[in-house]
């Protein structure tokens, strides 16, 4: 992942005030939402199914050295090659050897966020490989020279006139209409080409299968299927957590799967295919397995759960910060709720500091997650984790955080703490003093009044009651 | 019957009407209430901030307050949450098997006061008339974590004149989420003009919740705005019009 420019507060802030983006993020989120929750409902057992899943993926995650060779005997024995890579640099110069070992300037990819996370591309591009995109949204993002800010809608943040005038001005094409079916007539013409030519294709992996060797690609446009069925060589990529132990699991996840993330009863391509065959597909296969921080979020027992994702974005479409900041105020290849969770473990807490504050743990993304993970249980513990371990939190805070502690500790402190706010309530009920407090007080009068202090607490309200003295 | 009120140090400082309310409301239900005097804060804000740790000693208080408490009310969903969903969790943290146990035998005693009246003590008429018209917030923790469910709305259709209005995007959060609300001032603040302008939209005189924290956060925007709308606790409103 590239550096953190900036916080997740301050680019937010600069998100909120693009109109365009506000009004594409709020359409599109609620659309998918209502899509999904009516999928979803169409499911008696969706919490049983849930349920599974989780046992599925928790059984992965501590067992991972058993399925993670299981898997590579079967790829091997179906005739593809495994390679194992320790994070993205090594990933990045395994994928550059292998495409310039075919002798290939270029190469197709199928849509992936692992290889987003690995910089992938720019490490191609580096060595003189250019990697075309062939998801519709990735190739729009990628003419932009742009980042993807959704996990599902890259393009989330573009509009159709935007998107036409970038393919107008990319293919020469002064004439062209913001009519979407000759948008994408353009970008069929342009990648089929692009499918027949080039002999090297790139994609993630959705799920892998230790018991066979099987690798599962799920996709929406067929150009997923064009890029692994094609090409002489093809690269796959894939998270160590990807891997599933049984062929018969996927029943489970590939019912969960669609029903969360575009809120379609299946999605419209599944591609299953296993090592390789004479006269059918590509003649040699490449499977990367990428550790890239995740067994250093599997060593965290709270943390882990993380690395159930199956990169549905269901929490994204749920979450109301999502929908307003946008993608890219995450500053991650993993946006939103999921993002907020992953990228600081894989990365580093220091790299993405503020992404475990970017919630207001309102529990939404909980209750759509397919795999439960409970994000907001997470969220908490990461901020304990950057209070701790890192100095990204303000010393202020920590004192305040500990003195506070400190005064709920007796019941005397916690009086003697109360008088004085009652005490000094006067000035808190100035508007024009507050509204310019310093300091996390004027974070809350800018926009909001603050409350009024009363006289008498509640126990002593208590007290005199029950002195008799008063009601 | 008798229970231990968990008033919480947010209502007990701050909000202190809404505790008053809830005593009067659970004594007219013929509910004897106790309030234990060495209670203080639950450690949620700590905790949500990263500082579980620091608030173990908060969770041991709590538990030896609440030791004899068949069972603990509180007008708070979200402080309620705080014990149910996350003192397991920190006593462990802590590496305190036994604080764990002693936590496990306490959350089925905690409940939220609207799911206490409604659905424990089975009343949904409290007596009260309230003649405005409202509409219902329904708050995140207590929703999703406490599971209120329509408990709130049971309440407040049992009220003597009240106009109960639906609230459109009712489930979006309102955008306060503790220190969220400054540390993600700008978020928070989209979050929250959605929130008012679909209160705004109701025509409500009066918004209520089972939150106080929300509610603060709510009607401090509405009062930035001179809208004209008041916020009051759920138990305020089952309070109004009452005898004592």
């Amino acid at each position: 992942m590239t550096a953190v420019a900036d916080s997740f507060p301050r680019a937010a802030a600069l998100a909120l005030g693009d109109r365009q983006l506000r009004h594409n993020l709020r359409n599109a989120t609620h659309t998918i939402r209502d899509k999904r929750a009516a999928a979803v409902a169409e499911v008696p057992e969706w919490q049983a199914l849930r349920d599974a899943a989780a046992r599925i993926k928790d059984d992965v995650l501590g067992n991972l050295d058993v399925y993670l060779e299981r898997l590579e005997e079967s790829v091997s024995a179906a005739g593809g090659h495994v390679h194992w890579a320790r994070d993205g640099t090594e990933a990045c110069a395994i994928v550059t050897r292998l495409v310039a070992a075919e002798g290939a300037s270029e190469a197709i990819k199928v849509k992936s966020l692992t290889t987003d996370e690995i910089g992938l591309n720019e490490a191609l591009e580096r060595a003189g490989i250019r990697a075309w995109e062939t998801d519709l949204a990735e190739m729009i993002v990628q003419l932009a020279g742009d980042r993807p800010s959704h996990i599902l809608v890259p393009a989330i943040h573009f509009s159709r006139t935007e998107i036409r005038d970038l393919f107008a001005r990319s293919f020469g094409l002064p004439d062209l209409s913001d009519d979407p079916e000759e948008l994408t007539a353009v970008a069929r013409r342009v990648l089929r080409e692009r499918f027949m030519r080039i002999p090297v294709g790139i994609s993630g992996a959705n799920f892998a299968v230790a018991e066979t060797g099987t690798i599962v690609i799920v996709e929406s446009e067929g150009n997923g299927r064009m890029c692994i069925t094609l090409p002489r060589v093809l690269i796959s990529v894939m998270g160590i957590e990807k891997v599933l132990p049984r062929l018969s699991d996927l029943g489970t996840l590939l019912t969960l799967l669609p029903r969360s993330s575009t809120g379609e009863r299946a999605n419209p391509y599944t591609t299953l295919f296993t090592g390789v065959r004479d006269g059918d597909g590509p003649e040699e296969f490449h499977l990367i397995v990428l550790d890239g921080g995740r067994t250093k979020a599997l060593a965290d027992p709270e943390g882990r759960q993380a690395l159930r994702c199956i990169r549905c974005s269901a929490c994204l479409n749920i979450c109301p910060v999502y929908e307003r900041a946008g993608g890219h105020a995450y500053q991650s290849v993993y946006p939103g709720p999921i993002g907020s969770i992953i990228s600081p473990q894989l990365a580093g807490l220091q790299q993405h500091d503020s992404l475990p504050w970017a919630s207001s743990l309102c529990g939404a993304c909980a209750e759509v997650c397919p795999v439960q993970i409970d994000i907001p249980r997470v969220l908490i513990h990461l901020r304990g984790r950057i209070a701790h371990e890192t100095d990204a939190e303000p010393a202020t805070e920590r004192l305040a955080m500990r003195a506070l502690a400190r005064v709920f500790s007796t019941r005397r402190s916690y009086e003697a703490a109360q008088r004085a706010l009652a005490l000094g309530r006067s000035p808190l009920r100035s508007s024009r003093l507050t509204r310019a407090l310093p300091g996390p007080l004027g974070g809350w009068t800018a926009v909001r009044e603050l409350p009024h202090v009363p006289k008498q607490s509640f126990r002593d309200w208590w007290a005199t009651r029950n002195d008799g003295s008063g009601r | 019957m008798r229970v231990a009120l968990f008033i919480t140090c947010f209502n007990d400082t701050l909000f202190p009407e809404t505790g008053k309310a809830v005593v009067r409301i659970l004594e007219r239900l013929g509910v004897e209430v106790d309030f234990p005097v060495d209670q203080t804060c639950c450690g949620q804000m700590h905790s949500n901030s990263g500082y579980g740790l620091e608030v173990v000693p908060l969770v041991r208080r709590f538990v030896r307050v609440f030791a004899d408490a068949e069972t603990i009310v509180t007008p708070s969903g979200s402080c309620a949450s705080m014990v149910v969903d996350h003192y397991e969790r920190l006593a462990k943290l802590a590496g305190d098997e036994a604080l764990a146990a002693q936590v496990g035998g306490l959350i089925p005693r905690v409940h939220e006061f609207s799911t206490f009246v409604a659905d424990e003590l089975g009343v949904e008429d409290v007596g009260a008339r309230f003649p405005y018209r409202v509409v219902y917030h329904p708050a995140c923790h207590a929703t999703r974590l406490m599971r209120v469910g329509d408990a709130p709305l049971r309440l407040l259709r049992g009220v003597e004149g009240l106009e109960l209005v639906d609230l459109p995007d009712a489930a979006t959060c309102c955008g306060f989420g503790g220190t969220f609300s400054v540390k993600n001032q700008a978020v928070s603040t989209a979050m929250m003009a959605d929130k008012l302008t679909n209160i705004m939209a109701t025509g409500a005189e009066v918004c209520t919740a089972v939150d106080n924290s929300c509610l603060m956060h709510i009607g401090g925007g509405l009062a930035r705005l001179n809208a004209g709308i008041d916020v009051l606790h759920l138990a305020e409103i089952l309070a109004a019009g009452s005898v004592n």
